[in-house]
């Protein structure tokens, strides 16, 4: 077990005029599981980073003390494990236990040992596969507990965790937090947004403050208690807060667009189901059910491989005949306006404005997007350096841009803070009190439940393994 | 998830299959060496009937061989009708296309057999252990190389999310240049930032540590690997001494 000390501690990327975190003074003593909570921009990660040794000193600026067991952390990084949010950029190797055994084998481990520490390490995390297994083949959960037994194979005293379930479904959340609960003697910090399903396995919560320092530091229980609302408003999954719900103020409207038996091999098979104006619609199912493809299908991005998806006049207008998938480019942006689950896969421009110019019907249009989706004051950054949550809103506004009816998003609330979330429920509402039709593929249950959304299930498929 | 052309199509226990992948590598390399000296059909016709025959014993079978070299033969095939339509002096050129197919063919049948018989970790795991290669180098490309269909599902994504933004080219090549470069770029942006994490999640488990790096995988050089790039060198003189036999050997530089 490990123990961390800070005083004074703070670091400033090279290249930066802002701290990105300052002025923390913080003991976590052996053992204790702490999370480390803050609004988007606090520096959590850049303070996991630098607890993982990780920021090497041509990386920014120091100041103050960070010691992990009393050493430098770039000294204990033996002692430290870190896991970061996406499975597939931290998985090194093509087969299960050579990957957990890469740790070992960076720190000279005897080869004779490696195999009887990879298999403990695979039995502490519940991997009910063999050490033969692909990475590949594996879910995101399980992936995600795979990199927590490499990082827990060399027996660390502190385990770092950087949003280890943000990228998961439920059912690999779950996953991830049963190992986590189940890890004894080892030091944890994590940060996390979703930390109400985290709180039974905490002891202690710290909060950070934006401006630098730290604003709260306590039990979980004690935290949430006296500053529950003020951390909601900043972004905090706060336990026992539910998000405001936008009950629709109308019924359906008119149909705009209609799936029938569509099919698309091995995901879809003759699929019934009509897209109303003024309804959300939410596309839920296991991963692998096919729900992406249908969101693209839908999205006219997609021939089908059979059955049709057909648009009405209320939505195309003349071209209601033919079906999406065959309309020019620039007449389907103006109807149906699709949301990627990586917002990076839509940028084109190297400017803010000119993402919202480049399709808007007016340029005041790009104007008003800017202003309602808090991206005003970014008009002129590059997408491409936005922030998390920035970068989902301008997605989202590219898509709006064109003043589509119609609105396919997938996953648009995947790994969010409590903030991002509730602007995009709002404007979803909003849009669809104005009469835009809504289709949301998405896990989020508090999503579903704050639109009142319909709901497609899609059921998993046998022969796919992770979507 | 496939790494389509150079994935191991071959039945691992074949008894040349199981060869170290270093030695393997290097009885290629021989082989390609003494290939590409002679601009003569016979060398490559001989080389390539001892390939060709030796191919059941890496476990492959011909029809998978043929699938796995179709893109090859096509551009040969290519190369060789483009010779015959713009040559003045056809029977020379026949000769000469016939000696280059063969070329093409002897030298790149090894390669392929290589590729399709080895194991990406092993081959990294011998070149580290049997070839003193840095772990840095083959540990790392290794790791990069896993990211390699995922850049191919990024590329289909990129292109649909334009189209949903309302872009298309139509028939307009500069605009369909245009939009590849843009979204080349988007590529890139993608692949570099999920390399950087790569990178920082393997220095987080102390592949910078600078403590020299065990296996935990062990490649052996036995014997038979070397008897392997022996046999290697054998064929590569035999093909080279009848070449020049029969008298048909010219050298690349005379």
């Amino acid at each position: 077990m490990s123990t961390v000390r800070l005083r004074g501690f703070g670091h400033r990327h090279a290249g930066r005029r802002r701290w990105a975190v300052r002025g923390v003074d913080l003991d976590i003593d052996h053992g204790e599981r702490v999370a480390l909570l803050g609004p988007s921009g606090a520096g959590k990660s850049t303070l996991l980073a630098a607890l993982a040794g990780l920021l090497p000193p041509e990386s920014g600026e120091r100041e103050g003390v960070i010691e992990v067991d009393g050493r430098d952390p770039r000294e204990a990084r033996d002692h430290v494990g870190i896991v970061f949010q996406d499975p597939q950029s931290q998985l090194v190797m093509e087969r299960a236990g050579d990957d957990v055994a890469f740790g070992l084998e960076n720190r000279g481990t005897p080869p004779d040992r490696i195999p009887e520490l990879v298999d403990a390490a695979l039995r502490r995390v519940g991997f009910p596969y063999g050490p033969g297994r692909a990475t590949s083949a594996l879910s995101g959960g399980e992936q995600q507990r795979l990199a927590i037994a490499g990082a827990l194979v060399t027996r660390p005293g502190l385990l770092l965790l950087d949003e280890p379930t943000a990228n998961l479904d439920p059912v690999g959340a779950a996953l991830v937090r049963e190992v986590l609960g189940g890890i004894e003697e080892t030091t944890q910090i994590v940060v996390e947004h979703r930390v109400a399903e985290l709180t039974g396995m905490l002891d202690r919560v710290v909060v950070l403050e934006p401006g630098g320092g730290i604003r709260a530091d306590g039990p979980p229980e004690r935290i949430f208690a006296r500053y529950g609302r003020e951390l909601a408003e900043d972004g905090v999954w706060v336990p026992g807060l539910p998000p405001s719900a936008h009950p629709a103020r109308t019924g359906p409207g008119e149909e705009l667009l209609r799936a029938e038996a569509l099919t698309y091999a091995p995901v879809l098979d003759g699929l019934e189901v009509t897209v109303r104006a003024a309804e959300a619609l939410a596309v839920v199912g296991p991963n692998g059910a096919g729900k992406s493809t249908l969101a693209l299908l839908l999205g006219g991005l997609l021939a089908p491989g059979g059955g049709r998806v057909a648009a009405t006049p209320a939505l195309a207008g003349a071209d209601a005949g033919k079906p999406p998938h065959k309309w020019r480019a620039r007449a389907l942006a103006h109807r149906i306006g699709s949301v990627f689950q990586n917002p990076e896969h839509q940028f084109v421009t190297p400017k803010v404005r000119d993402e919202l110019t480049l399709g808007a019907a007016d340029p005041a249009r790009a104007d008003e997007l800017l202003v309602r989706l808090r991206l005003d004051a970014l008009a002129e950054a590059n997408p491409h350096t936005l922030s998390g949550g920035e970068r989902r809103r301008l997605s989202v506004a590219t898509a709006l841009a064109a003043a589509p009816r119609l609105l396919v998003l997938d996953e648009p609330t995947f790994g969010q803070d409590r903030r991002t979330w509730s602007e995009l429920v709002g404007l979803l509402a909003a849009l669809r009190d104005d009469g835009h039709g809504i289709v949301a593929v998405t896990h989020d249950t508090d999503f579903r439940a704050a639109l009142g959304a319909r709901e497609l299930p899609l059921a998993a498929r046998e022969s796919v393994m992770s979507a | 998830m496939s790494f389509s052309r150079t994935a191991p199509i071959a039945d691992p226990a074949a008894p040349l299959a199981r060869r170290n992948p270093v030695a393997k590598l290097v009885a290629a390399a021989v082989l390609a060496l003494a290939l590409v000296v002679s601009l003569d059909p016979v060398g490559p016709a001989v080389a390539l009937a001892v390939e060709l025959a030796v191919v059941p014993f890496f476990g492959i079978r011909y029809r998978a061989l043929a699938r796995r070299t179709w893109p090859m033969a096509v551009s040969v095939l290519g190369a060789v009708v483009t010779l015959l339509l713009f040559a003045a002096d056809r029977q020379h050129v026949v000769t000469s296309a016939l000696a280059l197919v063969l070329r093409l063919y002897a030298v790149a049948l090894p390669g392929v057999i290589v590729f399709a018989t080895t194991d990406p970790t092993d081959l990294a795991d011998a070149l580290v252990q049997n070839a003193r290669v840095s772990p840095r180098f083959a540990i790392g490309t290794l790791a990069a190389w896993r990211l390699v269909p995922l850049l191919g599902q990024e590329w289909r994504l990129i292109g649909l999310a334009r189209r949903a933004r309302g872009i298309d080219a139509g028939r307009n090549p500069l605009a369909r240049l245009r939009l590849l470069a843009s979204a080349s770029f988007t590529l890139l942006v993608g692949a570099i930032r999920r390399g950087t994490r790569l990178a920082s999640a393997m220095d987080a488990r102390g592949f910078d540590s600078g403590i020299p790096r065990t296996s935990a995988r062990t490649q052996r050089f036995v014997g038979a690997d070397a008897a392997l790039i022996a046999a290697a060198a054998g064929i590569a003189a035999a093909a080279l001494t009848v070449s020049v036999l029969t008298g048909a050997f010219s050298p690349l530089f005379s």
